[in-house]
């Protein structure tokens, strides 16, 4: 590492004494270069075993790259902690100014401690750190308002990142988000409920370095290489146009689209809720990440007539993607896109997961259709496919629940099926609730193996697909191996904290080009190293905390309702994440 | 010609900031600090975004408090800083309208734009172009009215 590169500090925060102080650890960034290879050595540091994941032993910690600040869509955040949802690994990616503003503090990592006696929000401006009082924001009842006070209060306008979470991380709804610029998540996992254990309503960093580069010449050289890819080529053009929404009607029409709790691969309502319909007629504005040319982030626009006022109207401007499309759209038969919009914009307002919100009210409305609950658990709602009012009114109710029901819910459909029944129709991996693919054996090998049973860990739905469209036949011992290479590359690009989107982009070449200019050269070698050791220490730390792949639970339902690539078959799985765990350890 | 930056289209910027990030590598260093021109949200990203650049007034506040004279214009608009001079007394930050002085923290001195248009060739979304300023005063009144409109809009948001 360059000698005056800031990347080696990282701040520690207590928050039950409200102190705080930096430390140089050269060594975990030699080591892990950032991101989640530091922040898995972090988290083996700072969390013992066994430790309560809303309890103040469990830490926050949260790490970047030696590429933020330097190269463009080197823009994510690496949170870890030990998620309430699943009791084991928590790992969240988000993007917005979170990235840039840590590393323009001055620091690789911000790493928190303990638990606030009070509501409190912390303010990092550079060296500085103030424990500002949050009671008064404590129980508002929109994210928004949050951001919009602290906004106001606070300075940094431009540089700073506004970390905050809502209702449902007050109320230890353990699939609870953290917000970051209003449209972007630390969605998965849960972070929001440990936000809220620690009584930490938000935390804002800003900054403004400058950084060093090994060499001038070359530095600009390989920007302009990158940035170019970025802007130019092909490859980040899905992304720019329709963004990941253009997923909807293709994976609809190979029968890929969860739908209706994954009675079906196929919706009918599919067209009203694409990214081509929502393009052409709610795209209101695209916004980026900081320092990322792509801006993949769309934001429908959508006008509400106030139903007893003519002539009063409000404007609301919602962000979409393919995953919040399928869990709060197909996922629960919504074909009406204003409705599915709303609700969205409740699950927002509260700091929900969406995935995890959608997925949850898909077994509640089959579970109330099957007898296993009734209107007296539902506290008299009658939850109905397509029924977005009545799903609103839910959300309202998990996050402050009127019974035992909605407080199972508030825990996920794994642990509301242990309570009421229908495991067999509750769509979660590993604890975590299902993403929108249904593509064939690889897809859902990704949730069962993957370190965060997030469809981002290895991406088997385009094994599938690639599979589908070539006519390749899948073995069990064929897909598992890909699946951990992919794995293990992603830790390299979630070291680096470049968004996966920009996987096309950042070759293993350019990988080794752009650190060669951040003054970390690495070998392709050291980068295999770096990518199978995260995986292993990823994994390793599951294991300490009772993770069994032999006791994964496979849902009955993603086998009765046939894939693009037939019906899947439980052996095949089975076999398939016995061959993926005997490799993954070895680091 | 002299020249200056224009904020062409302010409603087209996404706010990824490779502009910001682009200033600063004019300067072969990587990060933030040496970004003479700055994007932020117009109050949440939902209502858009604010580009803050000198726009190379041709009668610039920030020159006449200057007690040093380290600020003089620069025909037909705009400011040149003989840094030497600058005490830091931050009296040009505080007098232009649109906080178009970005400030040299390490240096205590103020750092503004030299209109050489690079931020504008990484902007991928033609929000930013650098344009010609016109010499003769009477010229600058009327001509390029989409590009002042476009300017005007951009400033009328930092305003907001």
């Amino acid at each position: 590492m360059l000698p005056n590169d800031l990347l080696r500090r990282i701040l520690y925060i207590d928050l039950s004494r409200r102190r705080f102080w930096v430390e140089d650890r050269l060594d975990l960034f030699e080591e892990g270069l950032g991101g989640a290879g530091v922040a898995v050595r972090l988290l083996e540091e700072e969390c013992p075993p066994g430790a309560d994941p809303l309890g103040p032993e469990n830490p926050i910690i949260f790490a970047v790259g030696p590429l933020v600040g330097l190269f463009p869509m080197a823009s994510k955040t690496v949170a870890m902690f030990k998620s309430p949802h699943t009791g084991n690994l928590g790992e969240s990616h988000a993007g917005g100014r979170s990235a840039i503003a840590i590393r323009m503090a001055g620091y690789g990592a911000i790493v928190l401690r303990g638990a606030s006696p009070t509501p409190v929000y912390v303010v990092v401006e550079g060296e500085n750190v103030y424990f500002r009082d949050a009671s008064a924001l404590w129980g508002l009842r929109s994210s928004a308002t949050v951001g919009r006070v602290i906004r106001e209060r606070e300075r940094g306008a431009g540089v700073r990142t506004i970390l905050r979470i809502g209702r449902a991380g007050e109320q230890g709804v353990t699939y609870a988000c953290v917000v970051t610029e209003t449209y972007r998540h630390f969605g998965r996992l849960g972070l929001g409920a440990v936000f809220g254990s620690k009584k930490l309503k938000a935390l804002v960093v800003s900054g403004r370095r400058a950084l060093p580069v090994a060499e001038r010449k070359a530095y600009r050289e390989t920007y302009d290489a990158v940035f170019r890819a970025a802007t130019e080529s092909p490859l980040m053009q899905k992304y720019h146009e329709l963004g990941t929404a253009m997923n909807v009607l293709p994976l609809e029409s190979i029968g890929a689209l969860p739908t209706r709790n994954l009675r079906s691969g196929r919706f009918e309502g599919a067209e009203a809720i694409s990214g081509e319909n929502l393009a052409r007629n709610y795209l209101g504005r695209r916004v980026a990440c900081a320092h990322c040319p792509v801006a993949c982030i769309h934001l429908a626009a959508l006008r509400i007539p106030y139903p007893n006022d003519p002539y009063f109207y409000k404007t609301v401007m919602m962000g979409y993607d393919h995953e919040p499309i399928y869990a709060v759209g197909s996922m629960l038969g919504i074909a009406d896109v204003a409705g599915m919009l709303q609700l969205l914009d409740e699950v927002e307002a509260v700091g929900l997961d969406v995935m995890s919100a959608g997925v949850t009210l898909a077994w509640a409305t089959e579970a109330l259709e099957r007898g296993l609950i009734s209107l007296k658990e539902t506290d008299g709602l009658a939850l109905a496919w397509g029924d977005w009012r009545t799903y609103i009114q839910a959300v309202g109710r998990i996050v402050d629940p009127p019974n035992d029901f909605y407080r199972a819910l508030g825990r996920g459909v794994e642990h509301a099926a242990s309570v009421w029944g229908g495991a067999d129709f509750a769509l979660a991996f590993g604890g975590n609730e299902m993403p929108g693919y249904h593509t064939g054996p690889a897809c859902h090998l990704t949730y069962l193996t993957g370190a965060r049973h997030s469809h981002l860990d290895s991406a088997g739905y385009s094994l599938d697909q690639r599979a589908a469209a070539k006519g390749e036949t899948l073995t069990p011992e064929g897909v598992a191996e890909a699946l951990l290479e992919e794995e293990r590359w992603r830790q390299v690009l979630a070291s680096l904290v470049v968004c996966f989107f920009a996987r096309g982009v950042y070759t293993p070449e350019i990988v080794q080009r752009t650190l060669m200019a951040a003054g970390m050269p690495r070998s392709a070698d050291d980068l295999a190293r770096l990518g199978a050791g995260t995986l292993a220490r990823k994994h390793a730390f599951k294991v300490r905390e009772g993770f069994d792949p032999a006791r994964l639970r496979i849902p009955r339902r993603i086998l009765e309702t046939p894939s693009p690539l037939g019906a899947l078959d439980e052996a095949f799985l089975r076999r398939a994440i016995a061959h993926f765990f005997e490799g993954v350890g070895e680091g | 010609m002299a020249k200056r930056l224009s904020v062409v289209d302010v409603d087209r910027c996404v706010g990824c900031q490779s502009c910001m990030f682009a200033c600063a590598r004019r300067l072969g260093e990587g990060g933030l600090a040496g970004a003479c021109i700055g994007v932020r949200s117009a109050g949440g990203i939902r209502r858009g975004f604010v580009v803050v650049v000198c726009r190379a007034c041709p009668d610039p506040p920030c020159a006449r408090v200057c007690p040093t004279d380290a600020l003089i214009p620069r025909p037909p608009g705009g400011v040149r800083l003989r840094a030497e001079l600058c005490i830091g007394c931050r009296n040009c930050a505080e007098a232009c309208p649109f906080g178009a002085i970005f400030w040299d923290a390490a240096q205590n001195k103020p750092q503004i734009c030299v209109y050489c248009g690079y931020c504008a060739r990484y902007c991928p979304y033609e929000v930013l172009a650098l344009e010609d300023l016109p010499s003769s005063p009477a010229l600058r009144a009327t001509p390029s009215p989409l590009l002042t409109e476009g300017q005007e809009r951009g400033e009328g948001r930092g305003e907001s």
